[in-house]
This record gives C-alpha cells, sequence and structure tokens, in this order.
C-alpha cells in the first residue's frame, strides 16, 4: 500500500486550473485515481462534469494521454485502444507497459454508458473502469439518474407538496458489474483514501477488467457546504448509507464496518436535496428500512463467500 | 494562450501541450483563504491529498505551502487537517 509520501512523488497528473466547483469530490477522486497509476497510462472519459471541466479547449488538466469520445461510450472507446495497444505489442512496436483506464459518472455509468461498460467488461479487456458517482446530472444542471437516490430533489424530480423528490430506489450498479462474474468489483469513497488507493492498486495489477464505484460527494448538486465534502462521504459510510466493499475472485469483503452505524438523518441533514423530507418519517422509515436491508443482504453475502 | 482561429487549430483539435490548464489561474474564485500555520504543521500531507485544486505545494515529501494562484477556497483543507494547522479567513480583495 503507498503511503501519502510515496504518492507525492509521482506529481500531479491531474494538474490544478481546471473548473470544477470549489470543494467537488470528483477531482479528489482522479487526483488519487492517477496520483497511483503514475505517468504510463491512457484514459479515456464519458461526457460529465469531471470531463468537462478538465478539458476546457485549449486547456486540458492531464498530463497523460486522454480521450474523450461520447456520453456512452468511454468503455468502447478505452477497449478500442487497449486492442490496439495488445496488437502492437505483440508484434514488437510498443515496448512499454501501458494501463488503461476508462472513468465516467453515473449518468455516463449507471444509464447511458451501460451497454458499452458492460460489453467492455464481457470482452475481458485489460482496463479498470471507475465511476465517480455523485448520484445525478450535475454537470448538466442536476437531472436525476438511476443513481440519485430515493426522496432526493432533483430538477427533474422536484420537490413538492404531493411528491417528495425522487419516488424510486437507486440503481445496485455494484451488484450488477459483481454479476458479470468480474474479477475484481469494489465500492469506495474518497475519505479513507488508503483504502481507494489500495483498491485502485488492486484493480490495475490485474489482468483483465475491474470496476470501481466511487461515492463523489457534490456540493453543488448536494446543497452542502463545499468545506465538508469529506465528512460528508465518511457520514454516508457511517450511516451505512455507502457501504465500503470489495469482491475479488468470487468473495466478497466489506472494508469499513461501522461498529455502531449512525441514523441515516445525520447524512440527509448535512444536504439541501433531502431537506424537504424533514417531516416525513415515513419516507425516512422507507430509506432507512431499505439501506438495513441493503446492508443485511451484504453481511450475509460477505458470510456465503468466505 | 493567443487566439487561433479556426485555420490554425489542429485537426479534431487535439490540445499538444498536457497538463496545460496549469495555465489557467482559478485562484480569482475564492471568497474564504486558507491559512497555513507551519508550526502547527506535522507533515502528514492529508491536506495535499484531500485539495481538489492540487493546491497544496509539496516538495521533496515536505508541505512547503499553498498556491493561491489555484486555491479556489472550499476550506477541505481547514476541516480535515488532523493538527489544525490551516484556518480560514476572508479574502481580501
Amino acid at each position: 500500500m503507498p503511503t501519502i509520501k510515496e504518492l507525492t512523488r509521482t506529481g500531479d497528473l491531474f494538474t490544478s486550473g481546471h473548473r470544477a466547483c470549489a470543494g467537488c469530490g470528483g477531482t479528489i477522486i482522479l487526483r488519487l485515481l492517477m496520483a497511483n497509476a503514475g505517468k504510463n497510462t491512457v484514459v479515456g472519459a464519458a461526457t460529465g462534469c469531471m470531463e468537462v471541466v478538465s478539458t476546457i479547449y485549449p486547456y486540458t488538466s492531464w498530463d497523460v494521454n486522454f480521450v474523450h469520445n461520447a456520453f456512452e461510450n468511454s468503455a468502447a472507446t478505452v477497449s478500442g485502444i487497449e486492442t490496439a495497444y495488445r496488437a502492437l505489442k505483440k508484434k514488437g512496436k510498443i515496448k512499454k507497459d501501458i494501463k488503461f483506464i476508462a472513468y465516467g459518472g453515473d449518468g455516463g455509468t449507471f444509464d447511458i454508458g451501460l451497454q458499452s461498460l458492460s460489453g467492455a467488461v464481457e470482452r475481458g479487456h485489460n482496463m479498470l473502469y471507475l465511476c465517480y458517482n455523485n448520484g445525478a446530472y450535475m454537470n448538466t444542471g442536476i437531472q436525476r439518474s438511476s443513481a440519485t437516490p430515493f426522496g432526493a430533489h432533483t430538477t427533474t424530480s422536484p420537490a413538492g407538496s404531493k411528491i417528495k423528490g425522487k419516488m424510486q430506489q437507486r440503481k445496485d450498479l455494484t451488484e450488477i458489474m459483481i454479476a458479470h462474474d468480474m474479477k475484481y468489483v469494489a465500492q469506495a469513497t474518497p475519505h479513507n483514501w488508503s483504502d481507494l488507493s489500495n483498491k485502485i492498486n488492486k484493480a490495475l495489477a490485474l489482468n483483465g477488467p475491474a470496476f470501481i464505484n466511487v461515492l463523489s460527494p457534490c456540493p453543488l448538486g448536494w446543497g452542502s457546504d463545499p468545506a465538508q465534502s469529506i465528512q460528508i462521504a465518511k457520514l454516508a459510510v457511517e450511516t451505512l448509507y455507502w457501504p465500503v466493499y470489495e469482491y475479488e475472485n468470487g468473495k466478497y469483503k466489506i472494508n469499513i464496518k461501522p461498529k455502531k452505524p449512525k441514523d441515516i438523518e445525520e447524512f440527509l441533514f448535512v444536504q439541501n436535496r433531502f431537506k424537504h423530507l424533514k417531516n416525513e418519517k415515513e419516507l425516512i422509515d422507507k430509506i432507512r428500512k431499505h439501506l438495513n436491508e441493503k446492508w443485511n443482504e451484504l453481511l450475509n453475502k460477505e458470510k456465503c463467500t468466505n | 494562450m493567443s487566439k487561433k482561429t479556426w485555420k490554425e487549430i489542429d485537426i479534431a483539435s487535439i490540445i499538444n501541450k498536457p497538463g496545460s490548464a496549469k495555465d489557467f489561474k482559478t485562484g480569482d474564485w475564492r471568497s474564504q483563504k486558507p491559512v497555513w500555520n507551519e508550526d502547527k504543521c506535522k507533515q502528514c500531507l492529508i491536506c495535499w491529498v484531500y485539495c481538489p485544486d492540487s493546491a497544496i505545494t509539496v516538495k521533496d515529501e515536505k508541505m512547503t505551502g499553498i498556491n493561491f494562484d489555484y486555491c479556489k477556497g472550499c476550506g477541505i483543507c481547514a476541516v480535515e487537517c488532523p493538527f489544525k494547522a490551516i484556518t480560514m479567513v476572508e479574502e481580501k480583495k
């Protein structure tokens, strides 16, 4: 496991000068990703906040080779590059070892890019797909996605007097990826940088596809204090909203088990997107019940596979 | 960076200079300013990990200061610093 000091030696391959909002969680994730991946990396991006803020012409925050194609096909684009690399390496035209990373937001991964991600994983390309999950289409003005949690206010699931925000539970993409029989799938948050670094290193060392789903606090879309971004990510884990676990070679492992989980309200009410739920006891109970069910399911899965 | 006409732009708008965003300063976004107290700092570099703007300057594995050309003043460093070595003050323009 690399220490912070070792990570600083890589230098910033995702540089300053990007136009992300103050307190953006996504850029913290990408900086950590690049500090671990190193210089010999090719990165492909789906359309989304982190693509838009980092590559406004004629500037780029990427100090590595970077490709942006379209919203739905970052996984397909990178799998093509990876195949070309393998062909050239076989012919001896490339000697270097190169890592391949595709990333996308929850819109570009959960919704629009799901088919290309599924295809790339099925074909078994040697790449890491990282999803920075901020739970809505933040870049275009906070529209709901299938990763938006139950009860959250977005501009396309607005909270009113009758309907209190999004009335559907979020999709569990991590489990969908596990269903692909991948060797490595993980869920993480930036608040635990060493856990996230470990997961990135494990995924990059693998000869095959890997997927990491990272919760990415978004002060703009979540209506939270920019300074509290990391603390909110921490609360998400402590309230069981975002279990931090990994699935490696058929075995589940929960990396952080809160000894005494905090109540979900502590996580909900530091964000304005849930403020309309303050007096909605029933809806909060519904969220609580769903999260507890999911958590117990996960505990059982860990027990069964170990 | 000087403005190019469409005839001078590289094919497919490829950017040939990696990391060129460093030329774009985001420091003027700031309304709060972090102040680093070197005496309290234990060089754990937690601020470096959590700075979204890579504004914590590090040399030879030691924090050397804050780069105000890029710091957007989000305040994450002040919240996360375990030794309270960074505090936020009002930015004076």
